[in-house]
């Protein structure tokens, strides 16, 4: 796929209202549903708030992995190294209110280390994305099996609240999530690293011509990627009240959180996207899992659905792409 | 340069950090002690229904969750991502069929494996107003403790299979637990072989309590009795890793009198990596599934099969039906017999008709539509 | 997808090259594999008997076969992660079907070619026809096929897997003149990537792979059918999955997780070997290379007794050396 394939293809493709039509689709996918089988209680504000509660993890890992593949990069160390936030974060506390921001501190701080990892491979030693993060992944896997076996240290009760605080009816990792998404989109649209990073993903012999520091952007969309994983790591430690070092995996937070983020709009090949359609993504994959519990489906068809439903949706608006994809 | 200085300074700071680390011990000996003991007590209670039996006289008295029927009852399971999950939910579900007249619903929830979405399940199922009671499956003792917790203010809760660090449910239902489970298995290798023998010990992965505490039983027991340990080494549960890390020890040492396996899930394998080189099979412990039973009888080997019943599913659903009926129940918790499969008893187990990862200690012989919704024939 | 832009290959004037430049010049690969080789008989001296060596291609069998099949994916620059699910499929659906009588084997061998088929050429119709990422494609797959597997039995198998399928993965051959024992997973492994390495590197389909994977719009310019030939590769990569499946099924018998984490692996082997991501360059015996490598890591980290979290590391560690030291000798203008 060449540079200038990807330009052209990018502007002859009209403009689809991807994150709208998403959440439409979510919003009468699970209103039908909750009407067909008779639970419409599920249709209040806490039947709303619930669905987007149980989101709330894989949305923030999306959020960062959009920015990765805006810059035509991929990270799939996600998952470990929200296992490596977790586990920190409850190691360092060890159920002291007076460490808590020590560790938070120290969990950003690693979390940025591994993003610049992953950023130095992929720029300056030109490793593909896929094997450089897949390889950092194992090695944090490794790392962090090898010193913590279980549930380690414990999160203070004070900590605890960032997962089970309310505002009203609505709990803080909801409105975290919606508001780490408004600063995203705005620093994605409004600001020069956005629209660098916009250039950097679409064509970056373009954009290293123009004079944007390609290699820069991309560096620093993959520490903010990290950034938001080891996020998610002390979202999970403050409701699971410790860390463990499988949270990351059992979550499949990797692989899906590049469906979500492709679902949701942002292509493969960089440069076109935003953090709503990601939003919306995850959203939809929250309303149609509510869904199929309602309709009382078996988690094994529940797997054959979601994978119909992660190339049913790209494939509703990919067809149009002029051009070959990989 | 710069890379190598990170990656180094991320390493230093995790195995650092791992000295210090261990926070739960799964190697507790009073605990150890006190699982030996139940492993030779005498159980009240039917003898010929294991699932209702329990060790000791404490009753927990439920006068006050005392309602009319029919019930309805809620179930978050932890998900049913191994086939002794899968054994043990048809179980129940063959459990809540017999008492169809008691129960009006019955309500699952199945959270796939993840802490994350059990607390949203356990959430969303109080928050709909269908349960008169509450069972639990924990998928992780910490992780849900809160959301127990907070169930335990609106319901009775029965929780099964691993406990919580609470005791605000109901009962606890448990059969003797890790340490019986390692002890079973190592003292008939110990008996078995000379002092000095070699064993490998094989276990599915690190971290997971039931099975740490299995390894900690059997290492005592072999430290002991003088057993040589050549080896311990994680599996993960999968079959050709488990049959190449036997046969890389065999090469390696040349002949083993024994391996320790902390499941049974792969012990076929295991077996098969001698039977591969032409090699006489040594000692392998396992379970109860089918296969490694049929194995053990078919080729005469010596073995043993520890278990961890399937029957306790059917225990959560008679002690949350019981303590709906304001019944006594065994508590704050319910161990259940653990019986091992022994070579005398292996007849009554063994069972060429049912699937190979079927699990004989089910209790579910005389049960409806047995042996089909087992897939047995 | 994600692309590195290569840098212009640098023009030197015509010199004979040093043996030491040539040394150099071979695939890492090959280098990889000699060390690790070496090091495992080091370590254990019955490694060089036929008892030792026949045993590891024995066991390596399935990843190269699973890796050089999905090469043909990755050089006409697509991906296929749902092979491992594949694989955990052909082995449930076997043993469901065939429910240990060995009179069933052949026409569910054959019927799990026919799924291998079904599922290769879905792949390559979604992503030549629909324009879905293969990345996105497969990964729908690999969670689809592993539901269907699990559903279709219960999430448990149902048969058990008769003799005639299991040899497939445990009959091996004793007391023959020279080499002493011959499994016959090994001789399926080299039937296998011979026909392979026929097709990719004596027929027009590898040029036409190579050239779909470097430049689609100019392939297509030359008269290439651009989505005929990355849907044959689809097919090819998942009739290869079948034939590990049923390898793996044979040595390691019936489990719901037989599959899982083979499709990285088998990236991670083709990557090791050379081949480029993304497209355009890549060869059988690279891919075949890379995998026996990171069969012979797991074996010799089993021999040293190394524990086991630090073995993820190792492997994390190699693959991304391995691919550096591939990347900067492309970059010096190697093959």
């Amino acid at each position: 796929m060449s540079a200038i394939a990807a330009a052209g293809r990018s502007r002859r493709r009209a403009e689809l209202p991807v994150p709208a039509i998403l959440i439409a689709a979510s919003v009468t996918g699970f209103t039908v549903t909750a009407l067909a089988t008779g639970q419409s209680a599920q249709l209040s504000a806490d039947g709303v708030i619930a669905v987007l509660e149980r989101v709330v993890a894989l949305g923030l890992v999306a959020l960062g992995q959009t920015f990765v593949i805006l810059a035509r990069s991929i990270d799939l160390s996600v998952a470990n190294l929200v296992s490596v936030g977790a586990v920190m974060a409850s190691w360092l506390m060890q159920g002291d209110p007076a460490m808590m921001l020590p560790a938070v501190a120290a969990v950003l701080a690693i979390s940025a280390v591994v993003g610049a990892i992953n950023g130095l491979l992929v720029t300056r030693f030109e490793i593909n994305p896929l094997i450089a993060t897949l390889g950092v992944g194992l090695v944090l896997q490794g790392l962090l099996s090898a010193s913590f076996q279980n549930f380690a240290g414990a999160v203070p009760e004070s900590f605890q609240v960032l997962a089970y605080g309310q505002v009203g009816p609505v709990p803080y990792p909801v409105i975290g999530l919606f508001v780490l998404a408004g600063c995203a989109a705005f620093v994605l649209r409004s600001t020069r690293f956005g629209a660098h990073l916009y250039a950097t993903g679409g064509n970056p012999d373009g954009a290293r011509l123009a004079g944007i520091r390609t290699h820069r952007v991309t560096l620093a969309a993959h520490v903010i990627c990290s950034l938001a994983a080891g996020l998610t790591g002390l979202y999970l430690a403050s409701r699971l009240r410790s860390g463990a070092p499988w949270v990351g995996r059992d979550g499949i937070y990797d692989l899906e959180s590049i469906a979500v983020v492709v679902i949701g709009g942002t292509i493969l090949a960089g440069g076109r996207g935003g953090v709503w359609g990601t939003l919306a993504g995850v959203i939809l994959f929250g309303a149609l899992d509510a869904a199929f519990t309602m309709i009382g489906i078996d988690a094994f068809v529940k797997q054959v659905l979601r994978g119909g439903i992660v190339i049913a949706a790209v494939a509703a608006y990919a067809y149009r792409t002029k051009g070959h994809v990989a | 340069m710069r890379i190598g200085v990170m990656i180094g300074t991320a390493a230093v700071l995790a195995v650092a950090a791992g000295g210090a680390a261990q926070a739960q011990s799964f190697d507790d000996p009073k605990e150890f002690e006190a699982q030996r003991a139940l492993m030779s007590a005498k159980a009240e209670g039917p003898a010929d229904k294991p699932w209702e039996q329990h060790y000791g006289s404490q009753m927990v008295d439920t006068a006050k969750y005392k309602k009319p029927g029919p019930y309805k009852l809620c179930f978050s399971n932890a998900g049913v991502g191994n086939p002794w999950r899968v054994v043990g939910f048809t179980t129940m579900q063959a459990e809540v069929d017999l008492h169809k007249a008691d129960i009006a619903s019955f309500t699952v929830a199945d959270a796939e494996g993840k802490d994350d979405k059990q607390i949203s399940d356990i959430k969303a199922m109080l928050a709909s107003g269908k349960c008169d009671a509450l069972i639990v499956s924990p998928n992780t003792t910490a992780a849900l403790t809160p959301a127990v917790e907070e169930a335990c203010k609106q319901v009775p809760v029965i929780v099964f299979d691993r406990g919580v660090l609470t005791n605000c449910p109901v009962t606890v239902v448990k059969p003797i637990g890790g340490y019986a489970f390692g002890i079973a298995a190592a003292e008939y290798i110990a008996a078995n072989v000379p002092k000095g023998g070699k064993v490998l010990a094989l276990r599915i992965l690190p971290g997971v309590d039931v099975l740490e505490n299995r390894w900690a039983a059997a290492k005592r027991i072999f430290d002991e009795k003088g057993i040589q340990v050549v080896g311990v080494e994680f599996t993960d549960g999968d079959r050709a890793k488990t049959k190449s890390i036997v046969e890389d020890t065999l090469t390696r040492v040349g002949k083993l009198d024994a391996v320790w396996m902390d499941a049974g899930a792969t012990s076929v394998a295991a077996i098969e990596a001698f039977e591969d080189q032409g090699m006489d099979v040594p000692i392998v412990t396992g379970e109860d599934q089918q296969d490694f039973l049929q194995k053990w009888k078919q080729s005469g080997m010596k073995a043993v099969a520890p278990t961890y019943p399937t029957y306790q599913w059917r225990t959560a659903v008679i002690a949350a039906l019981r303590v709906l009926k304001g019944e006594k129940v065994p508590g704050p918790a319910w161990s259940l017999p653990q019986p091992t499969i022994t070579a005398e008893t292996l007849d009554k187990y063994v069972n060429d008709k049912m699937p190979p990862l079927h699990y004989a200690m089910c209790g579910c012989e005389g049960m409806p539509d047995y042996p089909q919704r087992w897939i047995g024939k | 997808m994600i692309e590195t832009t290569e840098p212009r290959p640098r023009t030197t004037p015509r010199v004979v090259p040093s043996p030491l430049r040539r040394l150099a010049a071979i695939r890492p690969a090959y280098w990889v594999l000699i060390a690790l080789l070496v090091a495992i008989a080091a370590t254990s001296p019955a490694f060089l008997e036929p008892q030792g060596y026949m045993n590891f291609l024995r066991r390596a069998a399935p990843l190269v076969i699973l890796a050089a099949g999905q090469l043909f994916v990755i050089v006409a620059g697509g991906f296929d992660l749902s092979v491992g699910s594949l694989i955990t499929l052909v082995v449930m659906a076997s043993s469901l079907l065939i429910q240990g009588d060995p009179a069933q084997t052949w026409w569910v061998i054959a019927l799990v070619y026919g799924i291998g088929l079904a599922v290769g050429l879905f792949n390559g119709l979604v992503v030549s026809w629909l324009k879905v990422p293969s990345i996105i494609t497969t990964l729908g797959m690999l969670l689809a096929l592993k539901g269907i597997a699990l559903a279709w039995s219960g999430g448990s198998p149902q048969g058990y897997l008769p003799d005639n399928f299991r040899d497939f993965g445990r009959l091996t051959w004793r007391g023959l003149p020279g080499i002493d024992l011959l499994p016959l997973a090994v001789v399926v492994m080299v039937a296998a990537v011979a026909l392979l390495w026929w097709l990719m590197h004596g027929t027009v389909l590898g040029r036409l792979l190579l050239a779909v994977g470097d430049n689609p719009r100019a392939a297509e310019l030359a008269g290439a059918r651009v989505r005929l030939v990355r849907t044959i590769a689809f097919v090819v990569s998942a009739l290869s999955a079948v034939t590990a499946g049923i390898l793996l099924g044979g040595f390691a018998g019936v489990s719901t997780n037989v599959g899982d984490g083979y499709e990285l692996q088998a990236i991670a082997a083709i990557v090791i070997g050379g081949a480029q991501l993304l497209g355009g360059r890549g060869t059988v015996p690279g891919a075949v290379a890379g995998a026996l490598s990171l069969s012979a890591l797991f074996t010799l980290l089993n021999l040293i007794g190394l524990p086991k979290p630090l073995r993820d590391a190792a492997q994390g560690l190699i693959l991304i050396v391995a691919v550096g030291w591939s990347v900067r000798r492309r970059r010096r203008g190697g093959a």
